[in-house]
């Protein structure tokens, strides 16, 4: 196997990524032990870490923008609460359901995404998640409109690991899911596809004039961005036992958008590292004082334009080569 | 004998603005057809028109006698239509062999595989590496296009249309932007490429287009207005007069 | 039959006041290029300047709405000049990016200093009384909201497609670099479309409070239904926007009250529609 840093441009240097990849499992898992208390919360973040790598597929290595990201993660949710109210309640069943679900609407709904500039892009997947978040209020028969869908069981994972009261096997489970997709995600922007998909980014006009299937590209990796976050979704339904409406809404999908470029567009462990930081300093700081996390997160979003462009990402980059230099 | 690239009646009108007006193109194979005229004469619109980033407003295309008109511009590279731009249309967050492994890939059809390494891929790595090598940018194959000299991006437009495996490359203003010491290294390059490989290319120097063309085609007002070898086209009055006087005008 | 002219006419009420409220942003988006998240921000500012205005310093309504449009507009100028024109040259990413924060921020400010409760603004009762035309009975503000809209939409169609000033902005946003060169200042012509906007959505904005509400969650409450107007009547266009937020006013108002089950859902569908049918809107003037 290659190890030519040129192969992956300069962000990704194998052995290094893979390295930084490791301190980041690492510390995943050590945190099961240095906030025993916390296991629900960390559940929140491998899900919110999970969703934002599906949406970095997107706009960190496509460059394609979304305001309606959240649309399959709350599809996920919903699809995962749904077969196990109907008896079929094993996870991983559930998980699969949810991702073919999400991945097809998203197939389904590419050809109408892709297309036009940034901004229609934004307004169209605006638009259609505001569609899909309607139908779900509206399908209350299915949904359970603005109440949400509680009250099911998952049965135990693998037929042998209880979710117990104490959120350990939900804690495994997501962690589980996060550092399997991750490695299914690395290899995606690893791939044939994932330059081609950098390509497209780098300059969507020249990959015609090479022959590419531009469209084809976006399909796919609207497909696979899709039902990666339906299995975030799926993840937090089954471990909460409760998928909602807020799952789907705009201030989730405007949120996964500021994490993912926060953390470093196109930085797997940037982004990964960001959604950490960021659902933990919201959930602490949202808890003391809702409005002063608003500001703060405001005024950061708005430097984070001009200081610190390319995000938490390009930070880890530029410690690894001070260290190294 | 089958014209390499061929056009018939080809138009392209904006509006009422007549950019390319019934023009008949006839580049035989293994030719280095050279495309030349003064500013705003519709070179561009034509390159756009036949590869298929502009659809034309009438007349037909072809390449080899089959009709391309109706393809779209990624079909046309894949029937061996190449080209390269004026303005460099490069993958500047990319390494410069990204660059042309990306093109190698897309041609042999191998970028929906979203579940194996590219770098692992050593034979579109080393075909890469040979493109590079022959416009002379193996040195910096590693470096990221973006901190590339812009001679060598220059040359960077040529590899990665060479790695679409082209029966017939356009470029568009090869040199353009490039001083003059440099632009001879540039066609230098393009003299070496293949004999059978067609070659359709616009530039404004005069003793480039006479040095490296056997045949010229005068493009004027979106008309082809003379065609012909270099010797004939440098004696034409015309030619003197609308394109060759007019720059002199200009420099003096 | 009455029962369905007096909901239509209620949505053209509603229809201009989305009128006035999205223009704005359609003047920022379609001549300026830029994406202005923070509209709906700006427009609570000018809510909450037209309560304070006339709650507590006892202005009269109509009085405090000029006041409100030249402090928005002048904010919206200050703006420009320090931050959003360092904006203009960046990707979509990075202005959606920016103008989100700068809703958050403002939407929390407003929340750190009025709360998070309902404001009401005191209109004059004669405006608020019911007029009687062709024998329906209409409240007298929505007969103001259809004629304040009617007089800007005139206003500002006059103003862009018909002056020197409309024009030069056309061509600024075509091509700086050929318009300043013919000796545009295109600069100036931005700060002033961009605090044109701006006093528009502050207007609108107070012109609002009557009618939907005015709390910090304003600042997103609406983002979607302007997006909409600005998207179903392509940016730029004066005339669209009208057409448009006329259209979602009626079509919003006779499903609430005709097939309430459907809701918004027909609105969402029919803006999926007609960008995939136009991308650019059905007037689009950007490319």
């Amino acid at each position: 196997m290659s190890t030519s840093s040129a192969t992956q441009g300069g962000f990704y240097s194998r052995i290094g990524i893979q390295g930084v990849t490791l301190v980041l499992f690492a510390g995943s898992i050590a945190s099961y032990f240095l906030f025993p208390e916390h296991l629900a919360l960390l559940t929140q973040l491998f899900v919110l870490m999970v969703f934002a790598l599906s949406y970095d597929l997107l706009q960190g290595h496509g460059g394609i923008v979304s305001l309606g990201h959240a649309a399959f993660f709350g599809l996920g949710a919903y699809a995962a609460a749904i077969l196990a109210r109907t008896g079929y309640n094993d996870p991983l069943l559930g998980l699969v359901f949810a991702a073919i679900v999400s991945a097809l609407v998203a197939l389904v709904l590419t050809p109408i995404i892709v297309r036009g500039n940034d901004f229609t892009r934004l307004l169209v997947t605006l638009g259609v998640a505001s569609l899909v978040y309607e139908a779900a209020n509206r399908m209350r028969w299915l949904t359970g409109g603005a109440d949400g869908l509680p009250d099911f069981e998952i049965a135990p994972l693998l037929g042998l690991y209880r979710f117990d009261f104490e959120g350990r096997t939900a804690f495994i489970y997501s962690f589980a899911v996060f550092a399997l997709t991750y490695m299914f995600l690395w290899r995606v922007v690893t791939s044939p596809f994932g330059l081609a998909l950098r390509g497209i980014r780098e300059n969507a006009r020249r990959m015609p004039a090479i022959g590419s299937p531009v469209r084809r590209h976006l399909a796919v990796a609207y497909t696979l961005s899709g039902g990666v976050a339906g299995i975030a979704g799926a993840v937090l339904a089954q471990t909460s036992r409760f998928a909602s409406l807020d799952m789907l809404g705009f201030d989730r999908s405007a949120e996964i958008m500021m994490v993912a470029t926060l953390g470093g567009s196109g930085h797997m462990v940037g982004v990964s590292v960001g959604a950490a930081a960021f659902g933990w300093l919201k959930d602490v700081l949202s808890t003391v004082s809702p409005k002063y996390w608003q500001l703060g997160l405001g005024i950061v979003l708005m430097l984070s334009v001009f200081v610190a462009r390319g995000g938490i990402g390009s930070l880890l980059d530029r410690l690894r080569f001070r260290r190294s230099a | 004998m089958t014209a390499a690239l061929s056009t018939k009646d080809l138009s392209v009108r904006f509006g009422a603005f007549r950019a390319v007006d019934g023009v008949n193109l006839n580049v035989r194979p293994g030719a280095r057809h050279a495309l030349i005229g003064p500013n705003g004469a519709g070179k561009t619109t034509l390159v756009h028109a036949l590869t298929g980033s502009l659809s034309p407003t009438e007349g037909s295309i072809a390449i080899f006698g089959e009709d391309i008109t109706r393809l779209s511009e990624k079909d046309r590279v894949r029937r061996g239509l190449a080209r390269t731009f004026q303005i460099n249309q490069l993958f500047r967050g990319l390494s410069v062999l990204d660059n042309v492994v990306l093109a190698i890939m897309e041609r042999d059809r191998k970028t929906l595989a979203f579940w194996r390494s590219a770098a692992a891929d050593k034979r579109a790595h080393d075909e890469a590496r040979e493109h590079l090598a022959f416009v002379n940018l193996t040195p910096h194959a590693d470096r990221a296009v973006r901190d590339l000299p812009y001679g060598s991006q220059r040359l960077l437009e040529i590899a990665i249309a060479l790695a679409t495996k082209p029966r017939i490359l356009i470029l568009d203003e090869p040199a353009a932007g490039v001083p003059s010491s440099e632009s001879q290294a540039i066609f230098e390059r393009i003299h070496a490429l293949p004999q059978d490989l067609t070659l359709l290319f616009i530039e404004h120097d005069m003793s480039l287009v006479f040095r490296f063309s056997d045949r010229i085609s005068v493009l004027v007002a979106g008309q082809v207005m003379v065609e012909g070898t270099p010797a004939e086209i440098s004696s034409d009055d015309r030619v003197k007069e609308i394109y060759l006087g007019r720059r002199t005008g200009h420099a003096a | 039959m009455s029962n369905l002219i007096t909901v239509t006419v209620d949505g053209i009420a509603y229809g201009m006041l989305l009128f006035l409220f999205a223009v704005g942003l359609s003047v920022t988006l379609g001549l300026m290029r830029f994406i202005n998240l923070a509209h709906g921000a700006f427009a609570m500012g000018g809510a909450y300047l037209a309560v304070v205005l006339v709650n507590s310093g006892g202005l009269p309504f109509l009085l405090a709405l000029p006041l409100v449009f030249i402090a928005t507009g002048a904010v919206g100028a200050v703006m420009e000049r320090s931050v959003i024109r360092h904006l203009y040259d960046r990707g979509a990413l990075q202005q959606v990016l920016f103008s989100i924060g700068l809703a958050f921020a403002l939407s929390a400010i407003a929340t750190i200093v009025f709360g998070p409760q309902q404001q009401g603004v005191q209109i004059p009762s004669w405006l608020l009384g019911r007029i009687s035309i062709f024998g329906l009975q209409i409240s007298g503000y929505r007969v103001f909201l259809v004629v304040s809209g009617a007089v800007t939409a005139a206003a500002l169609a006059y103003l862009f497609d018909y002056t020197l000033f409309g024009a030069r902005i056309r061509a600024a946003v075509d091509n700086r670099v050929a318009a300043e060169g013919i000796g545009i200042k295109v600069d100036r012509l931005f700060v002033t479309t961009f605090a044109i906007g701006s006093a528009l959505a502050g207007v609108g904005g107070a012109l609002s409070i009557e009618m939907l509400g005015l709390d910090p969650t304003f600042a997103f409450k609406y983002l979607t239904m302007l997006l909409m107007i600005v998207a179903i009547g392509g940016a730029g266009s004066i005339e669209g926007s009208l057409l448009a937020a006329l259209f979602l006013g009626v079509v919003d108002a006779l499903f609430k009250y005709f097939l309430p089950e459907a809701g918004s859902f027909v609105i969402f569908g029919v803006l999926v529609a007609v960008l995939v049918v136009r991308p650019n809107g059905l007037r689009g003037r950007t490319a």
